[in-house]
């Protein structure tokens, strides 16, 4: 279980998060929508414990632990993973090195050609990780690095953005098995925060809440097909508006 | 050599003082020409366990020669051992080459001028032999010779001249190691290698080098390639060295020759090097790739690369990566495009700086530590995928480099 309390973040000086708080229990996903520039990307790569992102307030307790101050590859091994909206080409470190180092079992070698397969990504394991590839090779790239690592946590940033219709079904897929969609509540293990533009994704996941970011706050919350369909009438500026309301309210 | 023109010989008197017009100038008087006579080894695997590790990280195997076409030693200024397997390969001290082959004197000093600087001028005039490695039309071996050239004396220079043909249609690979058993005491080696790669010829030249932190090394390399020819050179560095100055050149002289250069360097704490490559494309079609990848832990590197184009239709491409891992250290990448009329392709790209943070980073989201991330990235900067380098001989290559790593990792 994620639990964020007050958490304020700053980049380069400058606060991007304000006041965020936030929880996901066992077998939840979570979906984060907002307009560019909100601060969604930040609340991931501070979850995921980015040196850049720096918490200025509060904190973040991941399995009953306060992870705050943890370092990157700590809270990897504690069942954090992140699929990166835009990750580094990384020139002579191979596709494949990236899949077997998130592997929690690493006495299963089989698993790399295996996971290739099903993200159709068999081609790319002798190749440089993200050079060259296109939107939809990174995306799948990423999802095969985290269906090895197999988090108890995956942050998903945009997982769809850039993927053609054609490739749309399978990144569905893949977020569906990483986060057990198929199975009952009470025996899934993984929890999803997702942000999302386009709402996609949702077709694939059983989403159980959804929030807004506006200017670094989670502005509402509530069902996440609900609040699509918001954004899609009326747009962020009236959900603005609203979740000040509801503010007033709170 | 005795049987070379007295005009080379006259030629090389004349620069005996002329300093190259690069890297620090080497006193060649501090160093004894003389060295001990090494007994012949008819099996060098019985050289001492020591020597043969020291070799052995050079790229020398010598337990089991299984996969090697043949084998040249040389310790200080006595071949020890040259010997070959198959059929129409030439393997042999220059010397006896000298008096099997009486055309082989057409050869010398043809690539690499004797009055280049007062390092060419020294093997002429003291030189100690070398190797001779040849394969006759259309011979092509499936393994590697392999070739040593090993000091032992402290104080020594060595000069060797070395005479490398692949007659047409031939195809020849070569792994030369270059070492010492000297631990701390300082050293110089001179080489003069002259390779000619005929018509549809190929060689590939893979050569480690692993000196000591008090050596000082001046290779003088150059390479004709006739047409359709294909000369494939890859150079190591990752052990100290206190300067090693190098800057060989290929003269693609044929249609469509094409030379390719590897460089991994890596610089230890006061260690200076200067190694380029340069290329000639002198005919039409002929193509070039230069790669260097530098790393300094705290010396200084000089990553030189030079590419000319004088036929239209010609292609060239020069890369210098660099990675500056410690506080101190420098890395000069000088890449240098010359085209002397319209209708050639050259392009080059050139980086130096430290690891990016983010890279990092990157890889430690998915488990790695901030060290195994580090050294993950390392090695990746490290690994050259060679273009037409066979699969064993690429796979040698790695293992060279990964012996080394530990040194540095």
């Amino acid at each position: 279980m994620l639990t964020i309390k007050n958490l304020s973040v700053a980049v380069e000086g400058k606060e991007i998060l304000h006041d965020v708080n936030l929880d996901i229990g066992t077998g939840e996903t979570h979906v984060l929508f907002g307009p560019n520039g909100s601060g969604k990307t930040t609340l991931l790569m501070t979850i995921m414990g980015f040196p850049k992102y720096r918490v200025t307030g509060g904190s973040i307790l991941f399995k009953g632990e306060d992870i705050t101050k943890t370092s990157v590859d700590e809270r990897a091994r504690l069942g954090i993973g992140i699929s990166f909206q835009r990750p580094p080409v990384v020139r002579g470190v191979k596709t494949r090195e990236m899949v077997l180092a998130s592997m929690k079992d690493k006495s299963a070698p089989d698993l790399v050609a295996t996971l290739a397969g099903k993200t159709d990504m068999t081609d790319f394991l002798e190749r440089d990780i993200n050079y060259g590839f296109s939107g939809g090779e990174i995306k799948r790239s990423e999802l095969m690095q985290l269906l090895a690592q197999r988090p108890d946590l995956a942050l998903l940033d945009e997982p769809e953005s850039g993927v053609d219709l054609e490739n749309i079904a399978l990144i569905g897929k893949l977020i569906n098995e990483l986060l057990e969609k198929d199975n009952p509540m009470h025996s899934r293990s993984s929890m999803g925060l997702i942000i999302t533009h386009t709402g996609h994704i949702l077709e694939y996941v059983n989403a159980r809440n959804g929030y807004i970011m506006l200017d670094g706050t989670i502005g509402c919350m509530g069902d996440p097909h609900e609040i699509l369909t918001e954004i899609k009438t009326r747009g962020y500026e009236q959900c603005a508006k609203c979740a000040f309301r509801s503010a007033h309210h709170v | 050599m005795s049987n070379i023109s007295g005009n080379e010989r006259e030629k090389a008197k004349s620069a005996i003082d002329k300093k190259a017009s690069m890297g620090e100038d080497i006193d060649l008087n501090q160093f004894t020409r003389s060295a001990e006579e090494h007994p012949y080894k008819k099996d060098p695997s019985e050289l001492n366990v020591a020597t043969k590790s020291k070799m052995l990280e050079a790229g020398l195997m010598l337990d089991n020669p299984s996969q090697r076409t043949g084998t040249f030693i040389q310790m200080d200024n006595t071949p020890i051992h040259s010997s070959v397997k198959d059929e129409g390969v030439e393997v042999m001290p220059v010397s006896q080459a000298l008096k099997k082959h009486d055309w082989l004197t057409d050869y010398y000093w043809k690539a690499v001028p004797v009055d280049t600087d007062k390092y060419t001028a020294s093997v002429e005039l003291g030189q100690n032999d070398g190797y001779f490695i040849r394969t006759l039309p259309g011979v092509k071996t499936d393994y590697p010779v392999q070739a040593c050239l090993y000091l032992s004396r402290a104080k020594f220079a060595q000069n060797v001249h070395n005479i490398i043909i692949a007659e047409e249609n031939s195809e020849l690979h070569i792994i030369t190691g270059c070492t010492t058993s000297l631990g701390n005491e300082p050293g110089m080696h001179m080489g003069v290698s002259e390779f000619y790669i005929k018509k549809g010829a190929k060689i590939t030249f893979t050569m480690i080098h692993s000196w000591n932190p008090e050596f000082a090394v001046r290779p003088r390399t150059a390479a004709i390639i006739e047409e359709d020819g294909l000369f494939l050179s890859n150079y190591v560095l990752m052990e100290p060295v206190h300067t090693i100055q190098t800057n060989p050149i290929a003269r693609c002289n044929g249609k469509n020759a094409t030379a390719r250069f590897n460089s991994i360097l890596v610089a230890q704490p006061d260690s200076n090097i200067d190694v380029g490559s340069r290329v000639f494309l002198n005919a039409p079609g002929a193509r070039t790739e230069i790669i260097s990848r530098a790393i300094t832990m705290g010396g200084n590197i000089i990553a030189r690369g030079y590419i000319e184009g004088n036929e239209p239709g010609v292609k060239g491409h020069l890369e210098c990566r660099g990675l500056i891992l410690t506080e101190k250290g420098t890395i000069h990448a000088i890449p240098e495009l010359r085209g002397n009329l319209a209708g050639i392709d050259l392009y080059h790209e050139a980086a130096v700086g430290k690891i990016a943070e983010e890279e990092v980073e990157y890889l430690m989201s998915r488990g790695m530590t901030h060290e195994q991330a580090t050294a993950t990235i390392v090695r990746g900067f490290l690994r050259v995928d060679i273009e037409g380098l066979p699969p064993m001989l690429n796979a040698e290559l790695q293992r060279a480099i990964k012996t080394s790593e530990k040194d540095f990792m």
